[in-house]
């Protein structure tokens, strides 16, 4: 009899903790996935990058740091950070065309809808079209070349033969294809900026520049600082153009290429975890730099 | 002056960015004596002439490919809308113990480079017995979709709870709230996600490259990558085929052009 109050107890206590269990039973499936495609890869990743693990064998051999150690001595392997450079560059240029284009574009201007599509579409194309399209570009006597000679140079180039001319030209590729994110995001930005700014700034007799320093310049000050991290991790995380034009062969080889192909081809998974290791460390440290140097204005999402 | 800078400037861009286009849709309409002539830019003898397309849609099984394309779209496109409004009516409608930590789990995530991981996402997706299944892609766009839960989230902030609370007193069920207040309601925020994730299913390589080696589940992209063997020296093919898969990305864009520039924004800028 004595038990009853508690039993009681218990019941009202789980009826109280219900609304806890059905928040869970919401969150199950979108939790379920989360750790098991993104926090179980990358535990298991950090382990694999200890061991000298080959893919395939039962029991991998913990080795320490070696497969740090190689990754930033051997010179074949470290080389793939310069080719990142080619892209970090090229990203720069596109920030600063999309910023020209967005800023040009925001002022009312003949056929302002059909440039802000045409700029924008070549992003919305699937990458393998989009190397098909840019290996005939570059191809000899492909577009390039014709262009090239309608204007009477014959250059002999080969664009994606030649090992100081390859990284140009997929890092152009990449331009062509993403200049279009953000100049919308500039775009968008910018329009968002109140009009009676201005419309205060024109009373002020404010020169073009003026404008865009004073007013345009903070309104897309947080797009902007998304826009530089997404270039330098979008740099370090280059796979898809070259390895469908290239295979990343000689001078055009990738980080992620080069880690896919260790994994893969070569069997090498404790020394390409590392790098994915690496990678990962590099692009959490600029994003957090990138907090701590620009805080947000932006609503917290808790 | 400045205006003449600024058309001439825009008119350059256009022509750069069209350029590469028009000669690979201008070559797939050429024959292959036309390609042997080797004039790229020459415009071809019959505009009506199809062949190239045939060729690239029989011959490069272009039809499963747009068939599993499809059956991924659907599946991996309703998972995440019903995963993710669920987890965001959880997160923004209840309070429970560990709130904060499963929302900074979410956030932290969306840190994550997709391609760094996918040496170890392998092991996950093969020990589950998925490789070589299209439930690979199907779950792993549904799993890896945070930014989704953040536009849902971001949106269900403004729904006034007072909905919720009157539709409670009336007797409805959490469940029903869900049902039938909240989820219409979000309908906005689910053509974005439908919008983005559509898009960038469709065109992704890396997932299906990776995981669907086998022939039969070629998706679009993997489909296309294979013209690279048997249609290597035939570009003609090769552009016909390039223009069947762009087609579609074009006609919906010229549709929804406006619902696609703010959805891509809000993806961005979550």
């Amino acid at each position: 009899m004595t038990s009853r109050p508690a039993a009681g107890g218990f019941f009202a206590a789980m009826a109280k903790r219900r609304p806890q269990l059905t928040a869970w039973l919401y969150l199950a499936a979108a939790l379920a996935l989360l750790i098991t495609f993104t926090y179980v890869p990358v535990a298991s990743m950090i382990w694999y990058s200890f061991t000298n693990w080959d893919g395939v064998s039962p029991d991998p051999q913990f080795v320490g740091w070696s497969n740090y150690g190689q990754l930033f001595s051997r010179p074949e392997l470290f080389q793939v950070f310069f080719v990142s450079l080619y892209y970090l560059v090229a990203s720069f240029v596109q920030i600063v065309l999309a910023l020209y284009f967005a800023v040009v574009l925001s002022f009312s201007t003949w056929f302002r809808n059909l440039f802000k599509g045409v700029l924008f579409f070549p992003y919305l194309i699937n990458g393998v079209a989009v190397a098909f399209i840019f290996l005939y570009f570059f191809r000899q006597g492909g577009t390039l070349d014709s262009v090239l000679a309608f204007f009477g140079v014959h250059t002999g180039q080969f664009w994606l033969g030649d090992p100081d001319w390859v990284n140009v030209s997929l890092s152009g590729v990449s331009v062509w294809r993403f200049l279009g994110l953000n100049f919308v995001l500039f775009l968008g930005a910018i329009q968002s900026i109140p009009q009676e700014l201005h419309e205060a700034a024109s009373l002020d007799g404010a020169s073009r520049w003026q404008v865009f320093r004073h007013i345009i310049a903070p309104g897309i000050k947080p797009v902007l600082s998304l826009s530089v991290i997404l270039a330098i991790s979008g740099s370090l995380s280059v796979f898809e153009i070259p390895y469908i034009m290239t295979g990343g062969s000689g001078e055009s080889l990738t980080f992620v290429i080069q880690t896919v192909k260790l994994a893969f081809q070569f069997n090498k998974m404790g020394l390409a975890s590392a790098a994915a290791v690496v990678l990962l460390a590099m692009v959490l440290l600029i994003t957090w730099l990138q907090r701590r140097l620009v805080p947000e204005e932006r609503t917290d999402l808790t | 002056m400045s205006r003449l800078m600024k058309y001439l400037s825009l008119i350059a861009a256009a022509v750069v960015v069209l350029l590469p286009l028009v000669t690979i849709f201008l070559t797939s309409l050429k024959t292959p004596e036309e390609m042997a002539g080797g004039q790229t830019l020459a415009l071809p003898r019959d505009w009506t002439n199809f062949s190239n397309y045939r060729t690239a849609f029989d011959k490069g099984n272009m039809l499963p490919a747009f068939a599993n394309t499809a059956i991924i779209l659907l599946f991996s496109i309703s998972g995440t809308i019903l995963i993710g409004t669920m987890a965001a009516y959880a997160i923004d409608r209840f309070r429970f113990r560990f709130r904060k930590l499963v929302v900074s789990l979410f956030l932290v995530a969306t840190l994550v480079p997709g391609v760094t991981t996918q040496v170890a996402t392998f092991q996950v997706v093969d020990a589950l017995g998925l490789f070589n299944t299209r439930w690979a892609p199907i779950l792993l766009y549904m799993g890896t979709d945070i930014v989704a839960i953040y536009i849902f989230l971001q949106f269900m902030r403004g729904i006034p709870v007072s909905l919720d609370e009157a539709a409670r007193i009336d007797g409805a069920s959490s469940f029903k709230i869900y049902r039938s207040v909240i989820l219409p309601l979000l309908k906005p925020a689910i053509a974005t996600v439908v919008i983005i994730k559509g898009i960038t299913v469709y065109n992704d390589f890396y997932i299906p490259f990776l995981y669907m080696p086998s022939e039969d589940l070629g998706v679009i992209s993997t489909s296309l990558f294979r013209f690279k063997g048997p249609f290597g020296a035939h570009w003609e093919v090769i552009s016909a085929g390039a223009i069947l898969v762009i087609l579609p990305t074009l006609v919906i864009f010229l549709a929804l052009q406006r619902f696609i520039y703010n959805g891509f924004t809000a993806g961005a800028t979550k």
